[in-house]
């Protein structure tokens, strides 16, 4: 799949990219040929089932493994190593249990050798927006799985990144958590538009937060497709009952069962 | 640090529990001993021990500060020593395929078989003591500092990785406070293993000690003199557990509050 080079699309360029792990009889190819080209301020979400490669896709954007061929471009420049201007969110919240939560959210300035006492209002702003204000001196043992997810996108915001990358940020989080914390996650990025890419395996979680999905096949990993969603912005968590919301969903079903990889009640909308 | 309510009362209902354990065991030990009257020499009363302790008071206080000095600066320079050793041994493959595989082959020797050697070479003073007390200490510190050191989560390791934390930053930030839960665990095992090294040196020679009364009281027959240096070798033990207990709450409470919920929920 590729798409139509043009300048606000060449924010981040994937090209061509393949990762094998092992060699021989135990040789895996993650990912095969993979291209995707992503607009400054675009929220893109790799979508695919466990096992097609989402996760290492991002991890080789992050710098934090080296592709076997291909090319990532930022900015026109090749990343060969974790770009600057990056946040990252696991799907672990990997907060540390020993800070509190304001010192948690600024670590990536501790680790960076950034003042601390200046980026500290930031920090403090961050959780504010995020709807965790009061809870700046608590510790993350004190916290909910929702609550500590949201401290670790603070933590990645800290720094403003102009790339955000979400590993399946919210798939270890119950439902309700979940739908909470995507209308949270649609807000900011409404409110400062950075370049998101979403890794999930949600189906309806994809179309509800992106403007572009990457549909991911696996055994190689590929993209499949790439899917516009035109819905228009800022949706409401009803808008996942409307006919244009499930034609959407019924489209990307559509390219997984084409693909052998959904089955009757293995369907997960 | 805000611990529950219920933690709290849990863990004071277990003191109270074992205080009253404690004496209980004394009492029925005193019961016994004033219906069936042994002879002094065989078992002494509890009351009889007390006494003991109660005629000499500085005299045992002078011993015991032997020990418990022998102890604590073995202790001490094992904790040290160990946790250097723990990061060399984390950070460089050498370091790990010699010093640890030496370690853990020494480990297989009961070092209070090595204690003779140490009066050898260190005379029948405290270094001996130290030294006896520092290495039978040394494998618990290592052994469970190297533990922690390495189970971050790599998840964290690929945080600190992502804003290009050096290793120096990923170990003064993720891997030394990591470690710190398994450093106390192996440092309550460490400190009452300490004891036990101070006591080995002092039975096969010394002028002082605890360990030295024991053994010249045994010598005389002096049985009730042998019990009342028990009864303080298990307060000192006691009391050196709970401070390294204490210091695990007041450093790690994070841990401590797992811990809790863990227990409260098994």
């Amino acid at each position: 799949m590729t798409l139509a080079p043009g300048s606000d699309r060449a924010f981040l360029s994937v090209s061509g990219l393949d990762k094998v792990y092992g060699t021989g009889e135990a040789r895996i190819v993650a990912l095969r040929d993979v291209t995707l080209a992503i607009g400054g301020a675009e929220f893109v979400s790799l979508l695919g089932p466990s096992g097609c490669g989402k996760s290492t896709l991002l991890r080789c954007v992050a710098g934090l493994e080296r592709p076997t061929a291909g090319a990532i471009a930022l900015e026109g420049r090749s990343v060969t190593e974790p770009p600057d201007h990056m946040g990252i969110v696991f799907q672990r919240d990997v907060l540390l249990d020993w800070l509190t939560v304001l010192r948690n959210i600024l670590l990536p300035a501790r680790i960076r050798r950034l003042p601390l006492e200046e980026l500290r209002p930031k920090a403090e702003r961050l959780l504010d927006l995020i709807g965790l204000g009061g809870f700046a001196d608590r510790f993350p043992w004190e916290l909910s799985g929702g609550m500590r997810q949201r401290v670790a996108i603070c933590r990645a915001l800290l720094l403003d990144p102009a790339l955000l990358l979400m590993d399946e940020p919210f798939g270890a989080l119950d439902a309700m958590t979940r739908d909470e914390l995507n209308l949270e996650l649609q807000r900011l990025w409404l409110a400062d538009a950075k370049t998101v890419l979403f890794v999930t395996h949600s189906i309806a979680e994809a179309v509800f937060l992106s403007d572009r999905i990457a549909v991911m096949s696996r055994s190689p990993g590929r993209i499949v497709d790439v899917i516009e969603v035109d819905l228009p912005r800022p949706r409401e968590l009803a808008i996942r009952e409307t006919a244009e919301f499930a034609r959407h969903v019924a489209r990307i079903r559509r390219i997984f069962e084409g693909f052998g990889m959904l089955r009757g009640s293995h369907a997960r909308a | 640090m805000p611990a529950p309510d219920g933690n709290r009362a849990a863990a004071s209902r277990r003191a109270l529990h074992v205080a009253l354990v404690v004496v209980g065991f004394f009492a029925l030990w005193q019961v016994a001993v004033m219906l069936a009257r042994p002879p002094d020499y065989l078992l002494p009363a509890p009351s009889a021990i007390f006494a003991e302790l109660v005629t000499a008071p500085l005299w045992y206080l002078g011993h015991a500060l032997q020990t418990i000095g022998a102890t604590l600066l073995g202790f001490s320079l094992a904790l040290l020593v160990g946790c250097l050793a723990a990061v060399g041994i984390v950070y460089s493959r050498v370091l790990e395929n010699t010093l640890y595989t030496l370690l853990v082959a020494l480990n297989s020797v009961p070092k209070v078989a090595l204690a003779p050697l140490f009066i050898i070479w260190m005379g029948t003073g405290l270094a001996s003591k130290i030294a006896i007390s520092f290495l039978i200490a040394l494998f618990a510190i290592v052994v469970d500092s190297v533990l922690g050191l390495r189970s971050v989560d790599p998840d964290a390791v690929d945080l600190f990785r992502s804003l290009k934390g050096g290793r120096l930053q990923t170990l003064f930030w993720l891997r030394a406070p990591n470690a710190l839960p398994h450093l106390f665990s192996g440092m309550k095992v460490a400190v009452s293993l300490a004891l036990v090294g101070a006591i080995a040196g002092e039975f096969v020679a010394s002028q002082a000690g605890l360990g030295y009364v024991i053994l010249s009281a045994q010598g005389a027959f002096q049985t009730t003199r042998v019990f009342a240096a028990i009864v303080l070798l298990g307060v000192i033990g006691t009391v050196l557990f709970f401070v390294v207990d204490l210091a695990e709450r007041l450093v790690c409470p994070w841990h401590v509050s797992h811990r809790a919920r863990h227990r409260g929920e098994g």
